[in-house]
């Protein structure tokens, strides 16, 4: 296999080579293929090369022999679902252009194909968190009677699933689909409010460290430092240790001391950015000139510094709130997290994830817990997308 | 004499440039001819945005990111560089065609030594090997006249002055013998003192190695130095071309008569202060430390109502460090500043809002004195709110009255961000955004060095305006001394932190000086061309400039 792997390697060297060669003689020399260096022609053969196998692939997950057809299942669903999304993306992205103000019609004109897939993500992910309740066609710990457990997602009687619960049902016969919904309620909802507390205690720590400077600056970074020693998730498992033996004593939920204790551990993060901005721009003469007129604190912070800080710490905030999400999943999948009955994606993957053994010979039935990992992943990405797109408009970087 | 068109090295017909921005490409160079002979220098200028840098990087058949040749040719000794090969251009570039930018330090790579980058260039395109190469750098060096030419290139480009760096670039730039080399403002950033010497050495080595040059520059004076002929550009557009002396002497057109006749702008002198009157700022035996490094020793000086005075001397003399004790932003150790006879608390936090209205200050640079986020009606507005107490209607109204005070229509401005503005446009926010406190005295710190000279003196007019009508005191901070010569009453000569010497400006304009008074003013370039030569036969080499400055 890696011979046979090598081989191909090396024959497509010659390709990449006749390639260019071709396209010097056939185009007279156009500077595109004049100027094109040996590497970017490999390049070319090489993604030509990996598209064909793909769609070989695609081909063979549709076969009507299941045991090929298993075996290529999940690349059928990825290469589907990407394209279903880039079409998605892109007539959100052409209903964006035409619709709306001058000003948000620009923004689409300029938008990558990326940013727009981001954005109808989280758009649809933010409407069905808020408006989980009339979606989802059951409640989320409900155990629906003369219902089996275990239907297997995908809806074909024939393969174990049943058309009323398209996505199926766990294993305690609770139906995935509405768990899913309030999933992203619960987990999406609690990490949002976490990153904002964050940003809220980092932010405003931050920004004071770098306009006073001085003792109070070194007292706050060296306590940051500090909590940043301690690896963050060990850490996080610990105070919730500690915390879940509080919460009952003191009649507050748990969910409240995990929202806290992870806000305070974020917020060291945002800590350390939102100094660093606020450094790079208390020592602009705008400030010197607001300092000398006289004015106070509150309005050097909040209207000469902050507004030069948005761009960098918006971006952050998109990525540091992914980290959030991971990391209540992650609690959740250890037990400590969001607590049952309630939905949530990490939890939900920790109780369907003995069906990934499946995966070899029945893929529908491994989905149940790829569901929510992939709701996850899915957010995670979009967030991710969109942040890229607002960091490069505000760095200002040319194509 | 009998094959011309050989001796042409750079040849550019009806060069059309656009550049991109709102998703739209505008213009930038609207169809400019250049011919360039060999071993000739051609001066290139023009206010900002002109195009100068654009249409130099051209001549190398180089663009920016987001700029498009969309017409015409460019042809360097034969070779047509818009359909020349990449292969072909990189075998050029560096070797055949050098650049020097504006600014050393930005373009020298911070991690390694100045010979290692030095020798980069012969060795990638196999002029020389390494070791041949690193000697003939300090040779160039020797040529270039920096100090210790032999170990000099072990240093990395933190360890030397701005003008040494900017002349290791230049042997850099040598490096190969190029036939060509464009200097993108070498020496617009440079004290007047450093930048005769830069200019020597950049004569000198061009003229020894027969190289030609494309010299791009805003500063006229420099140019006359410099060039064997000059081009002046205009929003894209050539205005007109002539060789060096024809061009002084007998400008043909109007715009570029209106850039000579800048220097002529001179006020009218005003009578002797009154022996008895109290300065409004009085500076008394002021000492002052960064740490414990001693930056300012027993300066003093007085500044009375209605006059201006100008702080000259090159960076690092204590200008601004005098302007920060002013402003009680850096209290001294010793010695005190009275306003209006009245002793200041040293440091800012303990003044009033009277007194910190009193004294207000425009900066050097307008883009990082405008906070970007604001509108020019908020920027404006605060002061007016913050020290008058105006709200709502009547603050709008001293708001518009200020903006017309600054000759900007209100209705068109205030709404603007200050990244819409242009750079002499930002500047008159910053006036306008400390008249609004109504102080008696305003620093002004190197306000116009970084404008071009027409719009530096648009400025100039307006500040010795606004002063006739509202009796404003200025501390005028600069090195520039055709900036003082427009606009001072008094000088106050500086260096190393200590006052050098003092007086009405009609007596430091006439000898006898102090020696160092007498080398900033040879310094300063003038209109005629062979004024350097002059210069140089003069005094000698070893007697300009910083070299000169480290004898005393």
């Amino acid at each position: 296999m890696i011979v046979w792997t090598a081989i191909a390697l090396v024959v497509m060297l010659g390709i990449a080579w006749a390639f260019r060669f071709a396209g010097q003689a056939v185009t007279g020399n156009a500077p595109k293929f004049r100027d094109m260096p040996f590497g970017v022609a490999y390049g070319y053969v090489l993604g030509v090369f990996v598209l064909i196998w793909l769609v070989w692939a695609y081909l063979q997950g549709r076969s009507s022999d299941p045991a090929v057809a298993n075996k290529f299942f999940f690349l059928r669903i990825a290469i589907e679902g990407l394209i279903i999304f880039s079409i998605a993306a892109w007539i959100f992205r052409l209903f964006g252009r035409s619709v709306g103000t001058a000003w948000s019609r620009k923004m689409f004109r300029s938008m990558p194909l990326t940013a727009s897939f981001g954005i109808l993500t989280i758009i649809i992910y933010a409407i069905f968190a808020i408006f989980a309740g009339v979606i989802a066609p059951y409640g989320q710990e409900q155990i629906i009677p003369g219902v089996a457990a275990n239907i297997i997602p995908g809806g074909d009687p024939a393969m174990g699933g049943n058309p009323e619960f398209p996505l199926g049902t766990d294993q305690i016969g609770r139906d995935i689909l509405s768990r899913l919904i309030y999933g992203a309620q619960n987990t999406v909802g609690i990490a949002f409010a976490t990153t904002c507390l964050a940003f809220l205690l980092g932010g405003s720590l931050g920004f004071l460290a770098a306009t006073l400077g001085g003792w109070l600056d070194q007292i706050l970074s060296r306590a940051v430092d500090v909590l940043m020693a301690i690896p963050s998730l060990i850490f996080a498992l610990l105070l919730m240790t500690i915390a879940s033996v509080w919460a009952p004593e003191l009649g507050i939920p748990l969910t409240v001391f995990m929202v806290i204790i992870i806000a305070v551990i974020d917020s060291t993060r945002v800590f350390r950015l939102a100094r660093a901005v606020g450094q790079n721009i208390v020592v602009m003469d705008y400030i010197e000139a607001a300092k000398l007129r006289g004015e106070g604190l509150g309005y050097l912070v909040f209207k000469e510094i902050l507004p030069n800080a948005t761009a960098p710490l918006l971006a952050e905030f998109g990525l540091r709130f992914c980290f959030v999400f991971l990391t209540i999943a992650a609690l959740s999948f250890l037990g400590v997290g969001i607590q049952p009955p309630l939905a949530d994606w990490g939890t939900m993957v920790r109780d369907l994830g003995g069906f990934v053994n499946f995966a070899a010979f029945a893929p529908l039935a491994a989905t149940a817990p790829l569901l929510a990992a992939g709701a996850i992943a899915l957010l995670t990405v979009a967030v991710n997308f969109v942040v890229d797109w607002m960091l490069h408009k505000s760095s200002g970087l040319k194509e | 004499m009998t094959d011309e068109t050989s001796d042409i090295l750079v040849k550019m017909r009806g060069v059309k440039m656009e550049g991109r921005s709102d998703e739209t490409w505008s213009p930038i160079i609207n169809g400019v001819d250049l011919t360039l002979k060999r071993g000739e220098v051609l001066g290139l200028i023009g206010e900002s945005g002109a195009g100068k840098s654009t249409l130099g990087l051209a001549a190398m058949g180089y663009t920016r990111d987001g700029v498009r040749i969309s017409e015409g040719t460019v042809e360097f000794d034969g070779i047509d560089l818009l359909k020349a090969s990449a292969a072909t251009k990189r075998d050029l570039l560096g070797k055949r065609i050098a650049y020097v930018a504006q600014s050393a330090a930005a373009s020298f790579n911070p991690a390694h030594k100045l010979l290692d980058q030095h020798v980069e260039g012969p060795v990638q395109h196999g002029v020389m090997g390494r070791n041949e190469s690193a000697q003939d750098g300090i040779e160039l060096y020797e040529k270039l006249r920096l100090p210790n030419p032999d170990q000099i290139g072990f240093r990395y480009p933190h360890q030397v002055s701005g003008g040494q760096l900017q002349r290791c670039m230049t042997a850099m730039a040598m490096s190969c013998r190029p036939d060509l080399i464009i200097f993108d403002e070498p020496t617009t950033a440079l004290d007047v003192t450093t930048q005769i010497e830069v200019l020597a050495a950049i004569r000198d080595i061009v003229d020894q190695f027969n190289t030609a040059a494309i010299y791009i520059t805003h500063d006229l004076a420099v140019v006359a130095q410099m060039a064997d002929q000059i081009k002046v550009l205009l929003k894209g557009d050539e205005v007109e071309t002539a060789d060096t002396r024809t061009m002084l002497a007998a400008p043909t057109q109007e715009y570029t008569k209106s850039l000579w006749a800048v220097r002529s702008f001179e006020r009218p002198t005003k009578p002797v202060v009154q022996s008895d009157a109290v300065p409004v700022i009085r500076v008394e035996n002021v000492d002052a430390a960064y740490g414990t490094v001693p930056v300012l020793h027993d300066v003093s000086f007085d500044l009375h109502q209605g006059r201006t005075v100008a702080v000259v001397g090159e960076s690092g003399s204590g200008k601004s460090t005098t302007a920060r004790c002013i402003t009680g932003l850096l209290p001294p150790k010793s010695g005190q500043i009275m306003l209006d006879g009245q002793t200041l608390p040293a440091d800012y936090k303990k003044r009033t809002k009277d007194q910190l209205r009193q004294v207000q200050m425009i900066y050097q640079m307008a883009d990082t004195a405008l906070n970007p986020r604001m509108s020019i009606g908020q920027i404006i507005a605060r002061p007016v709110e913050f020290y008058l107490g105006l709200k709502g209607k009547e603050k709008r109204r001293r708001v518009d009255a200020l903006l017309e005070q600054i000759e900007l229509e209100p209705t068109q401005y205030y709404h603007r961000l200050p990244s819409e503005l242009s750079g002499g446009q930002k500047q008159r926010i910053g006036i306008a955004r400390a008249l609004a406190a109504e102080p008696k005295f305003i620093i002004c710190d190197e306000v116009t060095s970084a404008l071009d000279q027409l719009v530096a003196e648009g400025i100039l007019r307006l500040l010795a305006r606004l002063q006739d009508e509202l009796q404003l005191t200025y501390m005028f901070i600069t090195h520039d001394l055709a900036t003082v010569r427009a606009i001072a009453d008094e000088v106050v000569v500086m260096k190393d932190g200590r006052v050098v010497e003092q007086g009405p400006k009609k007596e430091m304009f006439k000898p006898p000086h102090h020696p160092y008074t007498d080398l900033l003013l040879s310094s300063v370039p003038e209109m005629d061309p062979d004024w350097l030569t002059n210069l140089l036969n003069e005094r000698g080499v070893d007697n300009i400039g910083d070299a000169a400055v480290d004898k005393m």
